[in-house]
């Protein structure tokens, strides 16, 4: 059973001095562009107070609640994937001298981030990233060191967006692991679970009393809220064979009609980890930096081979994903590569719904 | 030291913009210099010497019965030739007059049309010449442009990415302002290149790069107008600087049949 404490609304400052003292850059959601983003913060006040967010497939807008509360929307369209694994990454350089060339391969210590926010489905794809950057034949070492050097607050959704389905992926809105604390924002502060050693450390000093049962109790009723908002599900029983067993479905004819292979889903995407790899040589070819960055199966050039890609309709395309995501990544590492945050569903310029998409192929042709 | 580079520069009908995306390399140019030889670019030099060029990036439409000729005449003297620019590869703003009354938008321009000699279309260099590579953008990317110079330089093949203007902007932090805002963006179709220069500043893409590799214009269209905006509204958005992209010309040419049927039906 973990140690849960509590702090009051203006002993906030507090915990976030400590985060900045024990040496951690603080990324927090914040406000910029109308929408909720995570950027680093100085003090709470940079925080989002009294917002939350409207989300629809295809449509995202920030509303004033009314109240001060801190947490009270779902994801936005970050993800903290955006830290863990950046969007371009150097990965060496290649310099060439009277000798030949030298060649360095670049190495990112990590910065040492504590990530204030983390929900439920973010905590998952965390794990799900680390198996696919840590835990196959090749460790991607930049990756290790960044996740090694990061601190997890993870806060307890209490209010989801219309396009949440965490409950149907089985990942929240309650955070289980995979935190170094958990918060709960209660009606006037915060329950705090403390879920590692090092999330111990870092909150004995603040020296803030034991959780009351009324406060563990008024935190068990805002996720039982939280879960009974959710209204979007997805079937996910034999969701491998049954997607696999519709590869021919007519449905991604109609599909790839709206689809505009445009990589929003997949850029946005908490789980989706493709990128590409390319030399960038300097004017004279003396300098050749190797770079990689974020890529997607919405690319037409993603399976060139020999030229001409592989998968050359955005049927395929489509098809190439969803299957990827909810089938196939079984195969691969064992689960689905989905946590049901609705990123994919709100930030489709078109407003193409995975969860109904699945439930149309998953109906047998006439 | 090899042999420097003979580069040739040569102008259509443009803004002059693309080869001003050359001169604000600033730094490089001094670079460039020593491995380039500017034999023929009378924006930056008035030196101008004859051909034959290694390289010739051309900028500007075939808009006047003078240039039917003179770009003959380049293509002969040039063994790669490059089309920069949104003129140069699909006709630019001007070829807005394709298919329109040309006679008309003279008289209504110009005092004295008589003395304008002026074709009445205006079509990308492709459908005159053969061209080995076209560099998209209104104006091109300086980096994209360097890049070109520094292909031929170092016998690499041409290209340049082929994505959407989404994934750079998901790439650089941009908050989508299609979604969270409302704002109509071509971005989805548009290939990319601009860096998302436009919804960084919060405004849609106007598509300034051209159709992207099998764009899917009627999804986009169908979403805008199912989600409120009228044909009318959305003309401008394909009707623009890439006017005569294939993808684009066409959906163009149907938003325009949608709105006049949208306009009777109101009579
Ligand atoms: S597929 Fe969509 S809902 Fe699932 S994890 Fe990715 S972005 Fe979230
Ligand atoms: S599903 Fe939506 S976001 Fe994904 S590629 Fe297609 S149009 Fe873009
Ligand atoms: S702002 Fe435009 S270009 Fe950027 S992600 Fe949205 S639709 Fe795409």
């Amino acid at each position: 059973m973990n140690d849960f404490r509590y702090f009051r609304i203006d002993q906030f400052p507090e915990f976030l001095k400590q985060l900045m003292q024990s040496g951690y850059r603080v990324i927090a959601p914040t406000i910029d562009q109308e929408a909720i983003v995570y950027a680093e913060i100085q003090s709470i006040d940079d925080m989002p107070q009294g917002y939350t967010d409207e989300q629809k497939p295809g449509y995202y807008r920030l509303q004033h609640t009314g109240n001060q509360r801190f947490f009270d929307y779902a994801v936005g369209p970050h993800s903290w994937k955006r830290y863990l694994f950046p969007p371009l990454q150097l990965i060496s350089t290649s310099i060439k001298s009277q000798d030949g060339w030298t060649f360095e391969d670049h190495v990112d210590e990590g910065e040492p981030y504590a990530f204030l926010g983390v929900r439920a489905c973010e905590l998952a794809a965390m794990r799900i990233q680390d198996r696919v950057f840590l835990e196959g034949s090749y460790v991607d070492t930049n990756y290790q060191n960044r996740r090694n050097a990061s601190f997890i607050v993870a806060v307890n959704c209490a209010v989801p967006s219309a396009n949440c389905f965490c409950t149907s992926m089985n990942t929240g809105p309650k955070c289980k692991s995979g935190f170094d604390i958990a918060l709960t924002e209660l009606s006037d502060g915060f329950l705090m679970e403390i879920g590692s050693s090092l999330g111990n450390e870092m909150v004995t000093p603040l020296g803030f009393p034991s959780a009351t049962e009324e406060q563990l109790t008024e935190s068990e009723s805002i996720s039982d809220h939280a879960t009974e908002q959710i209204k979007k599900t997805m079937d996910t029983t034999d969701l491998r064979n049954r997607l696999m067993g519709q590869l021919e479905h007519s449905h991604w004819k109609e599909v790839a009609d709206r689809c505009l292979s445009c990589t929003n889903c997949t850029m946005v995407c908490p789980t989706c980890f493709c990128s590409h790899v390319e030399e960038v040589p300097d004017l004279n070819q003396e300098r050749v930096d190797r770079r990689k960055s974020w890529d997607s199966c919405f690319n037409p050039g993603f399976s060139k081979l020999h030229g001409t890609p592989v998968r050359n309709d955005t049927r395929s395309r489509y098809r190439q994903w969803l299957t990827h995501k909810l089938a196939t990544w079984h195969d691969q590492f064992g689960e689905s590569g989905c946590v049901g945050c609705g990123r994919c569903i709100t930030w489709c310029p078109v407003g193409i719904d995975l969860t109904v998409e699945v439930a149309a192929l998953c109906e047998e042709e006439p | 030291m090899p042999e420097k580079l003979r580069l040739g520069i040569f102008k259509f009908a443009s803004c002059d913009g693309c080869q001003l995306s050359l001169l604000n390399a600033e730094e490089e140019l001094l670079e460039l210099a020593e491995l380039v030889e500017f034999a023929h670019f009378p924006e930056a030099s008035s030196r101008i010497e004859s051909g034959p060029y290694d390289l010739v990036l051309i900028e500007g439409s075939i808009s006047t019965p003078n240039d039917l000729d003179h770009i003959q005449k380049i293509r002969r003297q040039t063994d790669t030739l490059v089309t920069i620019g949104a003129c140069a590869t699909a006709g630019g703003i001007q070829a807005l007059r394709n298919g329109a009354n040309h006679d008309e938008f003279m008289k209504l321009v110009y005092p004295h049309p008589e003395f304008v000699q002026s074709l009445a279309t205006s079509t990308p260099i492709s459908n005159h010449v053969s061209v080995d590579f076209e560099l998209r953008g209104c104006p091109v990317d300086t980096g994209q442009l360097l890049q070109i110079i520094s292909d031929k330089l170092h016998h690499r093949k041409f290209s340049v990415p082929d994505h959407s203007v989404c994934r750079d902007c998901k790439l650089q932090n941009i908050v989508c302002v299609s979604v969270a805002r409302g704002i109509p963006c071509l971005g989805p179709l548009t290939q990319a290149g601009c860096g998302a220069i436009c919804p960084r500043f919060h405004r849609g893409c106007y598509g300034c790069f051209g159709p992207c590799h099998q764009t899917n214009t009627d999804g986009l269209t169908d979403w805008l107008i199912k989600d409120g905006h009228s044909s009318a509204e959305l003309i401008p958005l394909f009707l623009n600087v890439n006017a005569e992209a294939p993808e684009f010309a066409r959906t163009g040419a149907q938003l325009m049949r949608q709105d006049s049927a949208e306009g009777e039906s109101h009579e």
